[in-house]
């Protein structure tokens, strides 16, 4: 992966935001295309979710440039990006829960919906249609992501490992070019881990390029093409997970007790 | 899918049936005029309860709105010959309009904005309406011309029951429709996360705009049938104790249902007039009742009775 | 010319300081507990009512004063207990309109104790207008300006000095915490209600021979204070004391030169000019969400 490579989807460079003086993200770097698995890792308060609000422009980066498929796009809002086939997850939840696990997927086919609030008012047949094929859709999603079984239940009602892979459910329910999922796997058991891995191989096998934090080590280097090492906001180093977890500076940087202790460090 | 359409039709069939049913057994024109007078409060309250049962957002103006709503039945025919129907579509039209021209830069901002923004507009309205007094008549008043329907002029409580029943079925039918359409589905979504539903592409802005215009719209619908059953009308329908009487109404009957926003209408018209035997009480009795009620029964009187049955019918089944 | 503007900018600054401290009072409860209280104003009500009453049944004016004061501290305290904390954990449009319903019932009970006439009090030290640059000044705006400065030093050092006043501070700052350390919050809670129940009440009591009062006199001041409260900046005492005085000023300034009809008007479109050029308020921190 060159950094001149005309098919990578995602590029972000020498992006950077302060917050009280303190550099929370400070000149990162990387690029992925279309079907990679990128991970980004690092200790908590490294980072790793404020370059997620970054590249999702929940915040307005101070420095650097986030490019979406070669346009820049770093003044734009969340909503404008996610119409240019953005998706995300978020690590505390950010769940509609007043509203059903089928209709939490459903909002996240908003943006291939019409934008026709008078026929929505007066309940049109086209309405009616959109409804249906919006519905269809988040129903296999549902059944995908093993929630068929709550479909009609109250959001609010939902486990927590339900509630994460309902985030992702929602996700892919945009159909997104680029999806970023911010610990999917936090407080999930091992088969439910497991499921969440397949779901993402899956899902980048499909041609969509993955961003990815996660605290599992194993799931990081199980499924990654590249990874990142972020602490204090900057860069340590970026590789494939060999590279990295060979790395004499990521040894380092973690007392010589290798990466794996990580998971420990849960936020 | 069969759940939605049951609660849906299940929704429809209740309050049609309570209307048809509480019109068979209204006994005196009093008893319609008080009836026409809920039913004509619920449907500013339906759509106030899109605004803020269902989006969350808070408006302390909404009497602004029937207010203007109100005015335009009586001054569109008086002074420019405007015919009564017309002039409650053009009311409805500008209620809708300014709405979106306040709520456009207002809706970007966060936080009590909206709420200010609208009890700033209410005073407004309600200030024009005083002063403007050469064509409003002033704090007095004005009377309002009555509508004539295929050359009758409708004046009976009795009509004006089955017309306002008729209209908060309609009006119901549409809120049901939005709600379940995919800017019902916005709405609803940012009331409970914003950042997420930023993230799944909807503009909450444009929304937000849209559900306060709509909102503004029934309010406007409400302030013309009220001023043509009464006939005349004061500068008093915009007052920010109305906006109140309104925001009370839907939290009363409960925040997110369509039911409940009959039922609190029908609990904040019913009582000051059960009250006007104790008149010097009842600014008294109705702070106390309110307060009474938001304490015991603050998720509203009908989402407390729906979880009450839910519970006795499926212990097993709570969640 | 300029002795107009003077007389202008005097009578906003009148007003204002009356915005100020209800936007004071609001800010007070509004940081101890999360409660917007809409009956501040019915304070303001309580304190010139009360005064005018026990004045024209012969009390003595200090002594009708001091009652006024008492009268409207427990007002302040029955309303915390009697309708708040009963719903402490209701979302705040609940408690909004809780309070809505507390000012309802003050007005309610202000309308039978008392009536329904305007009243007005004599100036403390007469009513003979001074001649200022010739701009003619009642004494009694004096005593609005000199009582509105003495009440927020009084209270800003009610907050740094004193025990209660700090552990008020804390109880904002975070009421887990401040329970843990042994802090009553209920207590506390309470106290700020009295607190801002009674610089209303004296803010009351130092504008009626001015303005006069009745007993709905309260929805607009509330309104006015909430307005303040927010074009200064939700939470800030200093921004509630700004924006009650700039909102003063272009209410005074608008009525003199523009239209007197509308001066209400202005001050709303003024506060919401500002507020989309500053989304926080003059002295509001700007809030970062975490997600």
């Amino acid at each position: 992966m060159s950094l001149l490579n005309p098919i990578s989807l995602l590029s972000v460079s020498n992006i950077g935001i302060s917050f009280g003086g303190i550099h929370a993200v400070d000149g990162v770097t990387f690029e992925t295309s279309a079907g990679q698995i990128f991970s980004i890792i690092g200790p908590n308060g490294a980072g790793k979710t404020t370059l997620f609000n970054l590249i999702s422009g929940v915040y307005r980066a101070e420095s650097g440039i986030v490019m979406l498929g070669g346009e820049d796009v770093s003044t734009l809002p969340p909503e404008a990006l996610a119409a240019r086939g953005l998706a995300r997850t978020f690590q505390n939840l950010q769940i509609f829960f007043r509203m059903s696990a089928l209709e939490n997927v459903m909002v996240g086919a908003h943006v291939h919906e019409k934008r026709r609030a008078l026929s929505h008012l007066f309940g049109l047949p086209s309405t009616a249609r959109e409804n249906r094929g919006t519905r269809d859709a988040a129903m296999a999603l549902l059944e995908r992501l093993h929630l068929a079984g709550v479909t009609n239940r109250s959001a609010g009602s939902l486990s927590y490992g339900q509630l994460k892979r309902l985030e992702i459910a929602r996700a892919l329910a945009s159909r997104p070019k680029i999806l970023l999922l911010d610990e999917p796997a936090a407080g999930c058991n091992p088969t439910e881990t497991a499921e969440i891995d397949e779901i993402i191989v899956e899902v980048a096998k499909s041609g969509v390029a993955i961003v990815l934090v996660e605290h599992d080590m194993k799931l990081v280097m199980g499924v990654s093409d590249r990874v990142l090492v972020l602490t204090q906001g900057r860069m340590l180093i970026e590789g494939t997970p060999e590279e990295v977890t060979n790395a004499p500076e990521v040894i380092e940087a973690y007392l010589g007790t290798g990466l794996p202790t990580m998971e420990a460090s849960h936020d | 899918m069969a759940r939605l359409i049951n609660n849906r039709w299940a929704e429809l069939a209740l309050v049609t049936g309570l209307i048809v049913l509480a019109g068979l057994l209204l006994p005196s024109n009093y008893y319609f005029r008080v009836g026409a007078l809920v039913l004509i409060s619920a449907i500013a309250a339906v759509g106030l309860n899109l605004l803020l049962g269902f989006a969350g957002q808070v408006s302390l103006g909404h009497a602004g709105f029937v207010g203007i709503g109100a005015y335009a039945v009586a001054l569109l025919p008086t002074h420019w010959g405007v015919p009564t129907l017309a002039s409650i579509f053009l009311g409805a039209a500008f209620s809708g309009v300014l709405a979106l021209a306040i709520g456009r830069p207002i809706l970007r901002l966060k936080g009590h904005f909206l709420a200010v923004a609208t009890l700033g507009l209410g005073i407004l309205v309600a200030m024009v309406l005083t002063n403007e007094a050469r064509i409003t008549g002033g704090p007095d008043g004005m009377p309002v011309p009555r509508l004539e329907l295929l050359g009758t002029r409708i004046r009976a409580p009795e009509a004006w029951y089955w017309i306002a029943g008729g209209t908060l079925i309609i009006s119901i039918v549409f809120a049901q429709n939005l709600l379940n359409s995919s800017t019902g589905r916005a709405l609803r979504a940012l009331h409970d996360s914003e950042v997420a539903a930023r993230a799944a592409g909807i503009n909450v802005a444009r929304v937000k705009g849209i559900v306060f215009s709509i909102s503004a719209v029934y309010a406007s619908i409400s302030g013309s049938l009220l001023a043509l059953l009464n006939g005349h009308i004061t500068p008093d329908t915009a007052s920010f104790l109305n906006s109140i009487e309104l925001v009370t109404m839907v939290v009363l009957g409960g925040m997110g249902s369509l039911v409940g926003s009959l039922v609190g209408a029908a609990v904040l018209v019913i009582l000051p007039q059960a009250l006007t035997v104790f008149h010097e009480y009842e600014h008294l009795l109705l702070g106390s009742f309110i307060i009474a009620i938001m304490i015991f029964l603050r998720d509203g009187i009908v989402p407390t009775l729906r979880k009450a049955l839910l519970e006795r019918k499926a212990p097993e089944d709570r969640v | 010319m300029l002795a107009q503007f003077l007389q202008f900018t005097m009578s906003g600054l009148t007003v204002g300081a009356v915005y100020a401290i209800v936007g004071l009072g609001f800010t007070i409860i509004y940081n101890a507990s999360g409660v917007l209280n809409f009956a501040q104003g019915e304070f303001v009500m309580i304190g010139g009512m009360v005064t005018v009453f026990a004045v024209a049944a012969g009390v003595p004016l200090p002594l009708a004063i001091l009652l006024a004061i008492a009268v409207a501290a427990i007002v302040g305290v029955a309303l915390h207990r009697l309708a708040i904390e009963p719903a402490k954990d209701a979302s705040p449009v609940v408690l909004i309109i809780i309070t809505i319903g507390g000012a309802l019932v003050i007005r309610g009970i202000a309308q039978i104790v008392f009536d329904k006439q305007l009243h007005k009090l004599p100036g403390f030290s007469g009513d003979t207008p001074v001649n200022f640059m010739g701009a003619s000044i009642l004494p009694q705006a004096l005593w609005v300006l000199g009582g509105s400065a003495l009440i927020v030093t009084l209270v800003t050092l009610f907050f740094a000095k004193t025990m209660i006043g700090k552990a008020v501070l804390a109880t904002a700052a975070n009421r887990l915490a401040a329970q843990l350390v042994g802090v009553n919050t209920s207590v506390i809670l309470a106290i700020s209600f009295a607190l801002s129940a009674t610089i209303g009440a004296i803010a009351g009591i130092l504008v009626t021979p001015i303005t006069f009062t009745n007993y709905e006199v309260g929805t607009m001041l509330a309104l006015k204070g909430f307005a303040a409260l927010v074009l200064g900046g939700l939470g800030s005492p200093a921004g509630a004391i700004l924006g009650g005085m700039v909102l003063g000023l272009c209410e005074s300034l608008s009525a003199g030169y523009l239209s007197s009809t509308y001066k209400d008007a202005f001050a709303f479109l003024v506060m919401i000019a500002v507020l989309l050029v500053m989304p926080s308020g003059l002295l509001g921190k700007p809030s970062a969400e975490r997600v």
